[in-house]
């Protein structure tokens, strides 16, 4: 019987791979748990003397709004700065800061160097509530339907035509 | 016109190929030595047709003609020429016309040999042609590298920054000659089984074409692993990646091979084992390139990926595999052994050896596919991570270890423990030495730390050991030198390999355990302590090279105050296509490796740096080294160099047919 084993395991193989070799499936792309689903619970370390922040905070919100994770030592942070500052004034979009593993004092300075585009800020100093959100790194950005649902994820820097491809016309789907 | 030539071998290949696979069959069914002949010359054919083909694609390369879709796709007329050269098989599709090319020589060479019977030659050429038919109708039908671009571009878009490299250049190569080095042990195993008989002189055949494939393939991996330690700049080495696994599987499986083959030369047991090794190691190879080729896993390595090539490569990889297990399944009961052997033996250890490492490469096989296998069933992703490898790795490589200080030093069939262990007492003591001074020093406190350099001590010792013993050195010290110059070269070949094994230990554990490393954001001027260095940040510079401008900084390492080196890495910008790539510098000392990254520019001047001191990493690269020479030295054996007349000895009682196949 034992002579018969490799052959079984190799026609498991096929079988397996056959299956995901079905259309449609990109192997790169790594799915955030969230999307389609109610955001997670969290809640941030008060950094900005602001009552505390939750998903209670976001849920509160009756329109669109859009959860940037960012950090005073992250580099891509500062070249998508202009684009969460446009979103801010321009678009007047609420975007709720977390400020991932980073040090309030260095949040702080981060935002009085380069403008503060959030409406509320907090911190996540030890990284729980990211990990509670599946980010991977920062920077990345979450757009939260007005029912507190994860409509979109945007990994690395909103850079380049990001903003018009992707963000903005996704808060117009969800705003119509 | 040239790229029609190629395009034309390549087609004239296939129907060697073709002709190869009938006439072999045919031969061997009506017995008939003028046809099985034929085989010979058609597989020079397809050599020949293959390195037209592949010349022709060189060609087309190197004078950067862009009306050609595959070098429009892939090259840029500003390329360095090594580039050029290089970017022939840094593609999909010259890639796999490089694999034919491999193949095809594998198969010449193999046709050239005197010492093979001509009924078994015969059916290994059949084998062989079979596998290049497959590869052959794969590239002609899906990933055919001629295809013409009309009109032509006027400009290429240029081979990946990342593989514009010296290191890289010669890594696919390398790794490519190793993988379809394997073919050969495959062909010989399945002609082997079709005849229906396995004898010691079929080991003694298949296993210089093993060592020749090992030896690649372990030059492959250790460059692969040096230019992601130089190029993607964050000091690692090793990723635990599919496309790594994808080379590391056949490599295991290969090493299990050349020690089995071992046994069935000298003691006539394990066939059956044997047989199945050679087609798994060839079958991982295989693996490899399709989990690479078709996209379904990502991986550093990823290729543009193409469902229907991944289709044609799942259905050729089954009917390899299927049919080679299928083949083993119904022949292998007629594989019984004849050599008898006791618990403790030389063939016992190889058995121990055999165990280790095909588990070994079990594991890494399940932690590759596991992934894959997860999300087929429940929808959601995970990956693997490092720990479960290195976990598996440890488990496995400390009994190995362990036993491959003692096995050298065992006899053949009936072995004394007793004695075995008086002989290594010495480096026993050395280890344990060893393993409490580390655990003692409380250096980062890690038993792992100190596991690692007790094996790697007792294995430098065993080693010495068994040379002191087969000498006489303490005996009769005099005439030691004369004994060890009289010794087999193979001998030698075993002992440089493991003795590599053991440096790669050490370079392992002392690199992982005392690595100092520092992130900073530094401006030029500053200077920051790692380790027992000073590096001081001097100047940021711009530069242009031939195809990309970049920025290269200047750190001065000094210790004590004294300086000894000039590190300057680099941040490249490559033109066509737009890529970063980093360039770290480097100066390895004898006690390590010192290593700079610059990376991105914030405000005020800043740079943010990546800065190492990497105590005997070297010993990777330097052990890799031994393990090639090992396998060199093996190769140059005269027992495998002279096969025929000691052919004859074991030929004669088994082959139930000797005048017929004789040439």
């Amino acid at each position: 019987m034992q002579r018969f084993f490799p052959l079984l395991i190799v026609i498991f193989l096929v079988i397996l791979f056959a299956y995901m070799l079905r259309d449609g499936r990109n192997p790169s792309e790594i799915k955030n748990i969230h999307v389609g689903e109610a955001i997670p619970q969290f809640s941030l370390t008060d950094i900005s003397n602001t009552r505390e922040i939750s998903d209670q905070t976001i849920l509160n919100e009756k329109t669109p709004i859009l959860v940037n994770f960012f950090a005073s030592w992250c580099v891509p942070c500062r070249a998508e700065h202009d684009n969460l500052m446009a979103l801010a004034n321009t678009h007047n979009i609420r975007i709720l800061g977390i400020a991932y593993k980073d040090q309030p004092e260095d949040s702080r300075a981060f935002l009085e160097e380069l403008g503060n585009p959030f409406y509320k800020y907090g911190g996540d100093i030890n990284g729980s509530v990211g990990f509670e959100w599946g980010v991977t790194g920062v920077p990345e950005t979450f757009l939260i339907d007005s029912n507190g649902r994860v409509q979109y994820h945007h990994y690395g820097p909103i850079v380049g035509d990001a903003l018009h491809t992707k963000i903005l016309p996704q808060l117009k789907n969800l705003s119509q | 016109m040239i790229a029609e030539i190629g395009h034309f071998a390549l087609i004239l290949a296939l129907v060697f190929a073709c002709s190869a696979v009938i006439v072999s069959h045919l031969g061997a069914i009506s017995n008939n030595e003028a046809i099985m002949q034929r085989t010979v010359g058609f597989s020079f054919a397809q050599f020949i047709m293959a390195l037209t083909s592949f010349a022709a694609l060189m060609y087309s390369y190197i004078i950067s003609d862009f009306s050609v879709l595959n070098v429009a796709a892939n090259s840029h007329s500003l390329k360095p020429l090594l580039y050029k050269i290089s970017g022939t098989w840094g593609n999909h599709e010259g890639s796999m016309l490089f694999w034919v090319l491999i193949l095809t020589l594998f198969g010449a060479a193999v046709a050239f040999g005197k010492s093979l019977p001509l009924r078994f030659k015969a059916r290994v050429l059949g084998v062989q042609s079979l596998l290049i038919l497959g590869f052959l109708l794969f590239i002609l039908l899906t990933s055919n590298p001629f295809e013409r671009l009309l009109p032509a571009a006027l400009e290429g878009n240029g081979l990946n920054p990342l593989l514009q490299d010296p290191g890289l250049a010669f890594h696919p190569p390398m790794l490519y000659l190793g993988y379809v080095g394997l073919s050969v042990a495959f062909s010989f195993s399945i002609a082997a089984l079709i005849e229906g008989e396995i004898t010691p002189m079929w080991a003694r055949w298949v296993r210089p074409w093993t060592l020749v494939a090992w030896t690649f393939l372990t030059g492959g991996i250790a460059l692969g692993s040096w230019w992601a330690y130089y190029e993607l700049g964050w000091g690692g080495w090793w990723f635990w990646d599919p496309a790594e696994n994808a080379s590391f599987m056949p490599w295991l499986a290969a090493t299990a091979l050349l020690h089995s083959a071992i046994v069935v030369e000298k003691r006539d047991a394990l066939k059956s084992w044997t047989i199945l090794l050679a087609i798994v190691a060839f079958s991982l190879s295989l693996l490899g390139t399709f989990l690479i080729r078709s996209g379904i896993m990502t991986s550093v390595h990823a290729f543009a990926v193409d469902p229907e090539r991944g289709i044609f490569i799942l259905g050729f990889l089954a009917f390899v595999i299927g049919g080679a297990f299928s083949l083993y399944a119904w022949r292998a009961p007629k594989l019984a052994p004849s050599g008898l052997f006791d618990l403790v033996s030389r063939e016992s250890a190889l058995i121990l050896n055999n165990i280790l490492l095909s588990t070994f490469t079990a594991v890494v096989l399940i932690g590759t596919l596991y992934p894959l296998f997860y999300e087929a069933s429940t929808g959601s992703q995970i990956s693997v991570g490092p720990p479960f490898f290195e976990f598996g790795t440890r488990l496995l490589m400390t009994p190995l270890i362990v036993a491959l200080g003692m096995a050298p030093i065992l006899a053949w069939k009936r072995g004394r423990l007793s004695k075995a262990f008086q002989i290594t007492i010495p480096a026993a003591i050395v280890a344990l030495a060893v393993f409490v001074l580390t655990i003692w020093s409380d250096i980062n406190g890690l038993i792992m730390t100190a596991l690692g350099l007790g094996l790697a001590s007792w294995l430098v010792m065993a080693i010495f050991l068994d040379l002191a013993q087969k000498t006489q050195l303490f005996k009769t010290p005099s005439r030691a030198i004369k004994r060890l110059w009289n010794l087999p070269r193979a001998t030698f070949g075993m002992h440089f390999a493991h003795f590599g094994l053991a440096i790669i230990l050490f370079g392992i554990t002392i690199s992982e355990a005392w690595t100092s490393e520092k992130l900073a954001f530094m401006a030029p001027g500053q200077s920051e302590q790692v380790g027992p260095f000073t590096y001081q940040f001097d100047s940021v510079t711009p530069f242009a090279g031939p195809n990309y401008t970049g920025i290269r900084a200047q750190f001065t390492v000094l210790k004590n105050g004294v300086r000894i080196a000039t590190l300057l890495p680099e941040d490249r910008v490559y033109t066509d296509p737009v890529t970063n790539t980093t360039e770290a510098g480097i100066y390895p000392l004898p006690s390590g490796d010192l290593y700079a990254v610059i990376g991105e520019s914030g405000s005020g001047g800043r740079w943010s740096v990546r800065l190492y001191f990497k105590p005997f990493i070297s010993g990777l690269w330097l052990g890799a080294g031994l393990m090639m020479i090992g396998g060199v030295l093996s190769l140059s054996d005269r027992r495998l160099r002279l096969g025929a007349p000691a052919g004859k000895k074991y030929t004669a009682p088994k082959m139930p047919k000797p005048a017929k196949s004789e040439v």
